[in-house]
């Protein structure tokens, strides 16, 4: 006989109830698994969107409504090229690099896909050592323009996460995952669009964007063949979030009010939304969690004590002390954690892999880190919940308990 | 030694003064076998349980080996208890979930012995009453007599000096009770001191001296009030 068996030889003498007990702290907990799961894949998603995303700032007509970022292009609104002039020579703060674009479609194959317009690094190089000054006569780091001063990147693909390539001559392209997927176009193929016969130069990484829907070229030879001007779509900025917080987006609708300044917080917004939601849903669960199932414990232990009185007496009459009766009922409600603790945690998992996929629209995998979680929880309600009920059990007039006496 | 000296118990029910004892003064010796006699509500439980250090009297003293035992705290009664005193209900008050091995095994892990030595002493005390063949079944799967025995058993686990037994023979027929009351005399011939609460006469005179109690107050069998102020033993 020890403590282990006399708690468990009761458990299992009162199965039925004391698995109602379980089974409500372990719906608790794979709701609060499950939520935590899928927001946390749903946070990192957000957090790799905006990783992919690059660029931060959008600078666009003014006439255009903002639907989707990667879509802000897709439009026939333009704005003078000559404004990527003025943001380079200007003195703001915090710029990091500059993307202009100009969209238009063309065919290839059976299909339609936008022909990106973008300058390449080497242009703004050029630009300026003419110039000698503005943005880039500060040293570079985070809100200086790349312009050619750090070592090269060699690697074309790096367009897919930087938003800028160095060199990029006219008869040139890059082309989206997907476009090299459907066309079976690979590097170092041909290929005419618009009547012109370009080279692919790199095909560039899955991103998940639209981006890889893209052809990448030059942004003079697609000003050239779609006879649209020097002019563009939108110029992408990459800026530190510390000055875009400190004002960056208000210099440069001083400096261009023509133009329509908007930030990728906006985009993400909804999603960012979604995510608080989550976070809060969670919060709300952890909190009925520890009220209701506390309270589910609180109530059945302290009615486990009431029909055991004359077991508690008997124990009592035999030499059992205080602190012993108060043990066989904190053990009891450790127990019923753990098993509440491992199966919330095994079944929340389950149902976020499984329909995290679904509902957040993101590939979820288990957490590990969150047993721990789940266990520390699930034991804490359990055992604050049982501490005056296994107290009050520990305080019984012995007599008390022999009613028939 | 057990002795009580002018011990009084006074419940308060729904506002009412109650005296469960009035003034008792006894003195049991060692290797004694007394049996407390009288009707319901004369307070023969509520001796028992001042003996056994499980009810605090009003005023007075109740003492073990000299020792009072109500100037201890209740752990240090409990492990009092579970060292040399052993307890026998009327309803046996075995634990329904154990085993009847597991259940005489309680006051072994209570004073702390391992567990295959548990084992072993559990099955000797079970052999002991005849209930070799019965151990691992639960309370539930016995007759009454045979949990009696298995309360025995488990009483005597821990080999006290003092039996206390509340009715043992209250819920069994006259051929069980017969070999109970012949169990108890057995242990009492080992030299443990027993007291015994019974509604039985035949029972009662099978103990070496035996004590009556009416509404509270120690009398003789004759009927005679014992004076509270005074030491003096009540012999049957």
């Amino acid at each position: 006989m020890n403590l282990t068996l006399l708690v468990w030889r009761e458990l299992l003498e009162r199965k039925a109830r004391m698995l109602t007990v379980a089974l409500g702290i372990i719906l608790g907990i794979t709701t609060l698994i499950a939520i935590r799961t899928i927001s946390f894949y749903s946070e990192k998603a957000v957090a790799r969107e905006l990783d992919s995303l690059g660029a931060n700032v959008l600078v666009l007509p003014k006439s255009v409504s903002l639907q989707d970022y990667y879509a802000a292009d897709m439009h026939d609104e333009v704005i003078p090229e000559e404004y990527v002039m003025r943001l380079t020579l200007s003195d703001l703060q915090g710029v990091d690099n500059l993307s202009p674009k100009l969209c238009v479609p063309t065919t290839l194959g059976d299909r339609t896909y936008s022909l990106t317009g973008i300058l390449p690094k080497s242009e703004f190089q050029a630009k300026a050592a003419w110039a000698g000054a503005g943005i880039f006569s500060r040293p570079f780091g985070c809100g200086a323009i790349d312009v050619g001063n750090t070592p090269p990147e060699e690697d074309k693909k790096t367009l897919a996460r930087k938003r800028v390539i160095k060199d990029l001559a006219a008869d040139e392209i890059l082309i989206g995952a997907d476009v090299a997927a459907r066309q079976k176009v690979d590097e170092g193929d041909s290929l005419t669009l618009l009547g012109k016969v370009f080279s692919v130069i790199a095909v560039l990484p899955e991103t998940g964007t639209v981006d890889d829907s893209r052809i990448f070229a030059h942004l003079h030879t697609v000003q050239e063949l779609s006879k649209a001007g020097e002019v563009v779509n939108c110029i992408e900025i990459v800026g530190c979030c510390k000055e875009i917080a400190a004002g960056l987006v208000e210099g440069v609708n001083t400096l261009l009010p023509d133009a329509k300044v908007v930030t990728v917080k906006q985009v993400v917004d909804t999603q960012i939304t979604l995510n608080r939601m989550m976070e809060r849903l969670s919060q709300i669960f952890l909190a009925i969690i520890v009220l209701v199932g506390g309270a589910g414990i609180a109530n059945a232990i302290s009615a486990n004590v009431s029909e055991r009185r004359r077991e508690i007496g008997t124990l009592m009459a035999l030499g059992a002390e205080s602190w012993l009766i108060q043990r066989i009922f904190l053990s009891k409600a450790i127990l019923l954690g753990l098993v509440g603790g491992v199966g919330g945690y095994v079944i929340g998992t389950i149902l976020a892999v499984t329909l995290g996929p679904h509902l957040a629209g993101v590939p979820v995998l288990p957490m590990s880190g969150l047993a721990v979680w789940a266990l520390v929880i699930s034991v804490g309600v359990a055992l604050a919940a049982s501490f005056i009920p296994a107290w009050r059990a520990s305080q019984l007039d012995p007599v008390a308990t022999f009613r028939e006496i | 030694m057990l002795c009580m000296e002018d011990v009084t118990k006074t419940y308060v029910l729904r506002r009412q003064p109650v005296t469960g004892l009035d003034r008792a003064t006894i003195t049991i010796d060692k290797g004694e076998f007394v049996s407390l006699v009288g009707p319901s509500g004369s307070g023969k439980s509520t001796l028992l349980l001042m003996l056994g250090g499980m009810l605090s009297p009003t005023s007075g003293r109740v003492l073990l080996d000299g020792h009072s035992l109500y100037e201890r705290s209740a752990n240090e009664r409990a492990r009092l208890r579970q060292r040399s005193i052993g307890f026998v209900f009327q309803t046996f008050n075995l634990v329904p979930y154990l085993t009847a091995l597991e259940n005489v095994q309680v006051p072994l892990y209570l004073g702390g012995v391992r567990l295959a030595e548990q084992r072993d002493r559990a099955a000797a005390m079970l052999e002991r009453v005849g209930l070799a063949n019965r151990l691992d079944h639960k309370p539930a799967e016995l007759s009454v007599g045979q949990q009696q025995r298995v309360a025995l058993a488990r009483m005597l686990a821990n080999d006290p000096a003092v039996i206390l037994a509340d009715e043992p023979t209250g819920n069994l027929d006259p051929e069980t009770s017969a070999h109970v009351i012949g169990f108890l005399e057995e242990f009492n011939a080992e030299g443990r001191t027993i007291v015994m609460v019974t509604h039985d006469p035949r029972a009662a005179q099978r103990a070496k001296r035996v004590v009556r109690l009416v509404e509270g107050r120690l009398v003789t069998e004759g009927g005679l009030a014992i004076r509270a102020d005074s030491a003096e033993r009540v012999v049957a």
